[in-house]
Formats: C-alpha cells, sequence, structure tokens
C-alpha cells in the first residue's frame, strides 16, 4: 500500500498549490450550471487575484477542521475538480463530504463515483471516523444517483430550502455509517 | 575524533540545510506517499503541496532559530547532491539532555541503500559529542516493523510500548518509544572514526 | 431525606463533571492563571509537576500562554480547574491535551496546587471524574499520562484511577544531580468500562 490510500480507479487525490486552484475556481465558477448544482449562494465572479489571496489566507490558518483535495485524473493527470470533509475532530466521528467536477467533459463518467469512494475510504481508515454525510439539491439527480453508488443512503430532506428559477427544490440528506462501508465492501483496502 | 572531524559529512551523505527552491518540490512528492506520512506522525496523513511545503520550511527554520529545541538537517547524496531525506532532533529539554529524533528517507527506492543508517549515525554523534545530549528517544508505530528493526539495529532500546495508540485501517496499533543514552552509544562506537553499520 | 439522597445522587450521576469529592470547572483564564502562578511560587511543586526548568513566570504571563493555547488550538481546549465539592476551594487544575483525532487519545495532566490538598484523595477523584468525561462525552480510546519516578503519590493514585504501566524513558530527568525515569501509564476504553463503567 502505497499512495493507494488516495488512489482510485479513475482519479487520485492531490494538494495543490493556491494559484493552481485559484486559475481553476475563477474558470470553473462562470458555468453557472455547476456553480448552482454546487452551491446555495448566488454566484459571484471573482477573479484569479482574489481566490488566490482566498487560498492563501487558508494556508495562513494552518490546522482547522476542513480537509480538502485537488482531484486529478490517474490517465492524464488533468485536474477535473475538488473534494472536502468538514467539520473534523470532534468527538461524535461525523463529517460532511462536498465534491464538484468543474470539468464538464468528465460528468456522467464514474470520476465523482470513483473519487467519493477513495474520500470514503479516507474518512474510515485513515481518519476513523463513524459516518459521512452530504447534502445534495433535489435538481441534481446525476449526484444523487453516483452518491447512492458509492453507498449513500437517503436520510431525510428539507423541504423548500432552495428558490430557483421561480421554483422550490429541497435538500436532501444523505449518510452511510462505517458497518455499512464495510458490508459494502467497495474499496475496503 | 576531534575537533577537526566533520560532523556533517559520511560516506554516502551529508547532512544540509534546506534548499528553499529546489527541495519543496522533492518533499511535496513524497508527501503524496502516504504510508511515509503515516510512518512519520500522528495526524491524518495529508499530501502537501510545493507552497505548503515552502511554508513548512520558513516555519522550520524560524523554530531552529527561535526555541533552540530543533535541529533540522536535509539528507543529501554526497556525489549528487540529490535530496534524499530529512533528519531532525526535536523537543530537546536543555537542562535534562533528552531529545527526539525523526528521520525519513523519502522515495522508497532509495531505503535500504546505507543511507538512512548513516544519517542516523552522524545525527547521533552531533547529539552526543556536540549538543551533549543524554538520551535520544525514536517513536514508531507497531504497523512499521522495518522502521522498528532500523532503530533497534543501531541500538536503540525499547522503553514504551503505548497499547492502541493509534486507529488506522480499523486496527489499533500500539506506540513505540525506544531510546538511546549516550553511554550506550558511546560504547558501541567508541571514540574512535564515524564508520558505522 | 433519602428522596433528597436519591435526587442527590442521580443529578451527581447526571453531571459528567462532579465527582464525589470535586468537581471541573471552567475557569476564566486569568483566574487559573492567578492561582497558578501562587501555587508555582512552591518549586517541589513545579518539578513534581513539570519537566520545564523551575521558573517564577506572572499570572499576566500564564494568562497569555492559556489564551494562545485556546486561540491556536484546532480542537477545543479542554482545561478545567479542581473544585473542592465542599467549601468551593480551587485546588488545582486538569486537562486533556494531543491531537485527540482521529486516533482518539488523550494524555492527561493533572496539578493540585494546594499543599494541604495533597494526599486526601482529590487528586484520584478528578481522574476519575475526566475519565468518565473522555470516554462518554468525547468517546476517546484510551487516555495517557507520564509522570516522574520521584512523583509515587501520583503514580499510586493513577493505578487507583485505572492506569496501566506502560514502560518508562530511562534517566529522561535530571534534577538534584541524579537522573530520573519517565514513567508513561495508560488506560483503554475497555478496560475503564470493565473497572469502573
Amino acid at each position: 500500500m502505497n499512495n493507494s490510500l488516495l488512489r482510485g480507479e479513475l482519479v487520485r487525490f492531490a494538494a495543490e498549490n493556491p494559484e493552481v486552484m485559484a486559475a481553476n475556481f475563477s474558470r470553473w465558477n462562470q458555468d453557472t450550471e455547476w456553480l448552482r448544482l454546487l452551491d446555495t449562494d448566488p454566484p459571484r465572479l471573482l477573479s484569479v487575484k482574489k481566490w488566490t489571496e482566498w487560498l492563501e489566507k487558508d494556508l495562513e490558518k494552518g490546522t482547522s477542521d476542513e480537509l480538502f483535495f485537488a482531484i486529478r485524473t490517474l490517465d492524464e493527470d488533468a485536474l477535473i475538480g475538488f473534494i472536502g470533509l468538514f467539520d473534523l475532530f470532534k468527538q461524535h466521528g461525523d463529517t460532511l463530504v462536498a465534491i464538484a467536477l468543474g470539468e464538464r467533459k468528465y460528468w456522467g463518467k464514474g470520476y465523482g463515483t470513483d473519487a467519493m469512494r477513495v474520500m470514503l475510504r479516507y474518512a474510515f481508515n485513515e481518519l476513523n471516523l463513524r459516518r459521512v454525510g452530504l447534502i445534495v439539491f433535489d435538481y441534481n439527480p446525476r449526484a444523487m444517483r453516483s452518491y447512492e453508488k458509492a453507498g449513500f443512503i437517503p436520510e431525510g430532506r428539507i423541504r423548500g430550502a432552495i428558490l430557483r428559477e421561480g421554483r422550490r427544490w429541497d435538500w436532501l440528506y444523505m449518510g452511510i455509517l462505517r458497518e455499512e462501508w464495510l458490508a459494502n465492501g467497495i474499496m475496503t483496502s | 575524533m576531534g575537533i577537526e572531524t566533520q560532523l556533517f559529512e559520511g560516506k554516502l551523505v551529508r547532512l544540509a540545510p534546506i534548499d528553499h527552491e529546489k527541495d519543496p518540490e522533492v518533499e511535496s512528492r513524497w508527501t503524496h506517499d502516504l504510508t511515509l506520512l503515516r510512518a512519520l506522525y500522528r495526524q491524518p496523513a495529508m499530501p502537501q503541496s510545493i507552497a505548503q511545503i515552502k511554508k513548512k520550511y520558513e516555519a522550520i527554520e524560524k523554530e531552529v532559530d527561535e526555541s533552540k529545541k530543533l535541529f533540522h538537517f536535509m539528507i543529501r547524496d554526497k556525489q549528487d547532491g540529490r535530496l534524499l531525506g530529512f533528519v531532525r532532533i526535536e523537543g530537546i529539554e536543555w537542562s535534562h539532555g533528552t531529545s527526539k529524533l525523526k528521520l525519513a528517507i523519502g522515495d522508497p527506492a532509495d531505503r535500504g541503500k546505507g543511507y538512512g543508517g548513516e544519517a542516523l549515525q552522524l545525527m547521533l554523534r552531533f547529539a552526543f559529542s556536540e549538543l551533549n545530549l543524554y538520551r535520544v528517544a525514536a517513536v514508531v508505530v507497531e504497523d512499521n516493523p522495518e522502521a522498528l528493526k532500523f532503530f533497534q539495529r543501531c541500538g536503540f532500546v525499547e522503553e514504551v510500548r503505548r497499547r492502541k495508540a493509534i486507529l488506522r485501517d480499523g486496527q489499533a496499533w500500539d506506540s513505540i518509544h525506544l531510546g538511546i543514552l549516550r553511554d550506550e552509544w558511546m560504547a558501541i562506537h567508541g571514540k574512535g572514526d564515524s564508520s558505522h553499520e | 431525606m433519602f428522596l433528597e439522597l436519591m435526587i442527590g445522587r442521580w443529578l451527581m450521576e447526571g453531571d459528567l463533571l462532579y465527582g464525589k469529592l470535586v468537581r471541573l470547572t471552567a475557569e476564566d483564564p486569568s483566574v487559573l492563571a492567578e492561582a497558578c502562578s501562587r501555587w508555582n511560587k512552591d518549586s517541589e511543586f513545579l518539578r513534581l509537576l513539570d519537566a520545564n526548568i523551575a521558573n517564577q513566570v506572572s499570572a499576566k504571563k500564564i494568562t497569555e500562554w492559556i489564551q494562545q493555547d485556546f486561540d491556536k488550538s484546532p480542537e477545543p481546549l479542554y482545561l478545567f480547574g479542581i473544585h473542592t465539592l465542599e467549601g468551593e476551594r480551587l485546588i488545582g487544575w486538569m486537562d486533556l491535551e494531543g491531537t485527540l483525532f482521529p486516533h482518539g487519545e488523550a494524555f492527561v495532566g493533572i496539578g493540585i496546587g494546594e499543599r494541604d490538598a495533597w494526599g486526601m484523595g482529590y487528586g484520584t477523584d478528578a481522574m476519575k471524574v475526566i475519565l468518565r468525561y473522555a470516554f462518554q462525552e468525547l468517546n476517546l480510546r484510551r487516555v495517557a499520562l507520564d509522570t516522574f519516578e520521584y512523583n509515587p503519590r501520583a503514580i499510586r493514585s493513577y493505578e487507583k484511577a485505572g492506569f496501566v504501566y506502560e514502560g518508562r524513558a530511562r534517566g529522561y530527568l535530571c534534577r538534584e544531580g541524579r537522573r530520573w525515569d519517565l514513567i508513561f501509564m495508560g488506560i483503554l476504553r475497555e478496560e475503564w468500562l470493565a473497572g469502573c463503567g
């Protein structure tokens, strides 16, 4: 087991310099469909400079209760998105995961599901967490299917929490417990 | 062995300062090997970007300069100056003469060639003959038998077993503390030259 | 009367930070610092507690240190005052430190600063409270400590609280012209559950 803790079948996780992520974030954020699938905040078009400042501030912070990785493809080493965990290092052994693939041409090809599986293995085998949760919007069926493939189970919905394009949408909570992940046997190193 | 003996030169390696320009890229690459990180640190294994390594290097030199409780050296190939790893003595308690040591050879392909062993001996000689320390400790996790053997071969003695202290891959492992005292090291290496296993 | 006793016991059992003789409290850094600065005048107390060079530090400086610890710690700081239940006296402090997660281990530290409170079972009682807190609230897997060979009172107290001897760093301390070992002890969750649940 070498780098395998952060490698899947299609992707690997990497740590990137602020200016690299900033350039990508700034570009990806201009795709408002992507942004609205990911985030409830209204899109703001921030410059590469602003993104770099913001990410460099994170560098200064040192330790925090969040972890982020860049997602790169194994075959071309292309930087296609990012994935992160929130609310870590607390006594409950629970976390929230968020993933986004900014490069459209990699949507619907299994890259997201592969990345999620790698993240679950890291969460359960390195961070020793008891459960991993996530929030997905009910206008994102592609993501929901991907999460189900990775083993997540729906846990409830916050009804009508999003108002976009003139109608109401729900937040969907999903989660996977350690025992379920072990039983699934998907990528248990 | 007198004042003229070179503290930082071995036959295979040299102990050297940080190269802020060239080293971050190499070390960033090593940190994507989580087995190495797990061998060195208790914190969750997390790869570091080049920028993060650069910041870490600045923090290291600041701490070396200000705390006076840390010595951090890069291990370089004596032939071509290539970065092989690092070795450090940290947590020095001067009034007691105690300290902790960490050593890493970053690329698995460079291990088992004697680089680590020589760097360890250079560092121990530095600790005992220049810093005048009484003891040097090292911490190894039970799931890393190579590291345990490495230190034991060099004369470290197992002193503490913190049972099931480390949880990884769903299994609990002991954290093993080893120690070597100045008298023990002197007995093995005498006051002769620096040739070692 | 019986009813009061029953309710009282239920309350005590229900309140995680109450023992039989002491309770653990949150203190303003300045309050704790003032008490520490006073207790630190007793060098025997200092040398029983700390490997750091015994020193005289102002309450102001100690307040800064505590505040810095609060600010820079990524995890919450589990620092408590120890109050006697009878008389509500602040007699010492207690903390859980180290990076608690992901391995689920903390190092416990305790100092009873009021000399007339030594040897009265307050320390052992406080230790039982913190263990319950560590295992029931923080869901830790193990609690560890280190202590000095020349502090047999503390070692006995820790044994009473359920800690198991795990080894010693030989000759770690040099005080009064001789060497003393640093003793390591630990208690696993399953041991605590079996012992006192």
